[in-house]
């Protein structure tokens, strides 16, 4: 009887285990195996998220994650040696891009939004900010309210542009509207005159205000409009790489050296954006260091 | 391998958020997966709620919209006073061409991206501070303006070198004759010169006219919402990115093909037998 019990244990053992050592690569991971390299697609101008250091080469926060999660990947694959390709992408390319295969891993500053998963997926959240206002000082605006009938630039096709109409319309706000192409031009509207107020990430303002020519004049003011959750983008429907690169995130978070990564680019980081860890970040590091 | 797309063409006859509930949302929501065999590799997906959010139709529709008052604005300004640049051109006050040529080189060798900027963001710091906030501040859809202004004077200097060219085409003999019958050179210009020259010019201002839609797509940059700014608008709310633009690319093309139509209908109609050959066919 206990002879058979074993025999019985033993086969759901081997059941257990044999399919799982035997699976086969599937998505990303088998085409990186394929083809010998895997793609980074990296913003080039998202300071301290992804952008082109002193040496021409992407760097930042989402860069090393990407490059933790990418070693992971040598050592699932036993390829120490795999090539790494860098490809630089924009908001309008980062999405088709990933969906084509051009790239196999976005690592810049992408909101996490339901009508991106629909045509890609995302690691862990690696970065919280929101909306937010950069003024000029002694405009007297300090929230939303304050901009009763003045000029508030926007730049297209952000999620920031979303947000600010939608509580605009909420509260019954008069504004008016200046849309821009990139933060450069916005920043450029508000220190000119054009609008009272810019609207972006908290993060992204504090970025401009640091590299305007005067960072005493400005300001960034209110609540969060809006909360927009960062995340590294993989191609949808492959949980293998997901699970994999989830697994290295949650490491990170649960290990500490996330918190370092942080401060290495944020506190006070090599452009001196000097923002230190926010309660809400911190609070997604622990509760994203999912247990084993 | 495989693209993993949801293809979801719908997303450009979204109406009103009113509709959602009825009409375009339910019939969209089966779309990607009726569509799936055209992807190839579409994820499985359904309506987050986020489909037709917005009114895309609309959007196109008001894009559109803009890009063609825009251009036509725009075309009206570089008709006119590239008439007076081309024709100045051609005068024999040596000041008076000067000033066109300067002109001509200024607007026509400096990139256009360029020119947008400067209109916009370098030309109100320049005025004086009134006029400059007038300008920022009080005049209602300030980027419309700059835009139709920059489109127009940069398209003058196109629009003058072929009047020039249409003048200069014709014999200097002709010249000579009408001033020999004691017309003045003011009625040269008007009953000889340009009525011809217009005519020869006809093929190259259709092509500059067409020019004029597509190059008011650089207007996006500061800010003027016309067809190619709604369709990256649409793109980055829908992720519907392929379908988005291949409905833009089309209405262009259908723009300037409205346009060529009209100016061979011109064409035909201004059309002096015997004087020059009649193209386009």
């Amino acid at each position: 009887m206990i002879k058979r019990l074993g025999v019985l244990v033993a086969c759901l053992f081997a059941f257990a285990v044999a399919p799982a050592g035997a699976a086969e690569l599937y998505g990303t991971l088998k085409k990186v195996k394929e083809k010998g390299e895997i793609v980074m697609g990296h913003r080039e101008a998202s300071v301290p998220f992804a952008y082109i250091g002193p040496d021409g080469k992407p760097i930042g926060y989402s860069i090393d994650l990407c490059n933790k999660i990418i070693d992971k990947v040598k050592n699932e694959l036993k390829m120490p040696d795999l090539k790494v390709k860098q490809v630089p992408v924009t908001p309008q390319t980062r999405i088709p891009l990933l969906a084509n295969g051009t790239i196999d891993i976005e690592c810049g500053s992408t909101t996490n939004n339901l009508t991106r998963t629909q045509q890609v997926d995302f690691l862990a959240v690696t970065y919280i900010t929101g909306t937010k206002l950069a003024v000029k000082k002694g405009s007297g605006i300090k929230e939303i309210e304050d901009l009763k009938g003045k000029a508030i630039g926007l730049a297209l096709g952000t999620t920031n542009e979303k947000a600010i109409k939608t509580v605009a319309e909420q509260l019954k706000i008069d504004l008016k509207y200046h849309m821009v192409k990139d933060h450069p031009q916005g920043w450029l509207a508000l220190e000119t005159g054009r609008v009272d107020a810019y609207a972006t990430d908290d993060v992204l303002l504090y970025g401009l205000i640091s590299k305007s020519k005067d960072p005493s004049k400005y300001e960034v003011v209110g609540r969060f409009l809006s909360y927009d959750p960062y995340g590294i983008m993989v191609r949808r429907d492959d949980s293998a790489i997901r699970l994999l690169g989830n697994t290295v995130l949650a490491d990170l978070m649960r290990s500490g050296e996330m918190q370092k990564i942080y401060d290495k680019w944020f506190n006070p980081g090599p452009t001196n954006i000097k923002m230190p860890i926010s309660a809400d970040l911190k609070k997604a590091y622990e509760i994203q260091a999912l247990p084993y | 391998m495989a693209m993993k797309y949801n293809w979801d063409w719908s997303v450009v006859l979204c109406r009103a958020p009113e509709g959602v509930a009825t009409g375009t949302g339910g019939s969209a929501a089966q779309l990607p997966g009726g569509t799936s065999a055209f992807a190839g590799g579409a994820a499985q997906t359904f309506d987050t709620g986020a489909h037709c959010a917005q009114p895309y139709f609309d959007w196109i529709v008001s894009g559109l919209g803009w890009t063609v008052v825009v251009s036509v604005f725009a075309w009206v300004i570089a008709f006119s006073v590239g008439s007076v640049i081309g024709v100045s051109r051609t005068l024999d006050q040596p000041w008076v061409r000067r000033g066109a040529t300067t002109y001509v080189e200024l607007f026509r060798n400096v990139p256009l991206l360029v020119q947008m900027f400067l209109w916009f963001f370098v030309v109100p710091e320049l005025l004086p501070k009134e006029t400059g906030y007038f300008l920022k501040r009080q005049l209602p859809l300030p980027e419309y303006w700059t835009a139709i202004v920059c489109l127009g004077f940069y398209h003058a200097s196109r629009t003058a070198e072929q009047v020039r060219a249409g003048i200069e085409a014709i014999p200097r003999g002709q010249t000579y004759a009408a001033l020999a019958m004691g017309l003045t050179p003011a009625q040269v210009y008007r009953y000889v010169l340009l009525p011809v020259s217009y005519r020869i010019i006809i093929p190259p201002l259709t092509s500059d006219f067409m020019g004029i839609f597509k190059n008011s797509s650089v207007a996006l940059t500061i800010g003027v919402l016309e067809l190619t700014a709604q369709s990256r608008q649409i793109a980055e709310y829908t992720f519907n990115i392929f379908e988005v633009f291949t409905v833009t690319t089309v209405l262009y093309i259908l723009i300037t093909l409205i346009v060529s139509t009209i100016m061979r209908f011109v064409e035909k109609r201004l059309h002096i037998p015997g004087t020059i050959a009649l193209g386009g066919n």
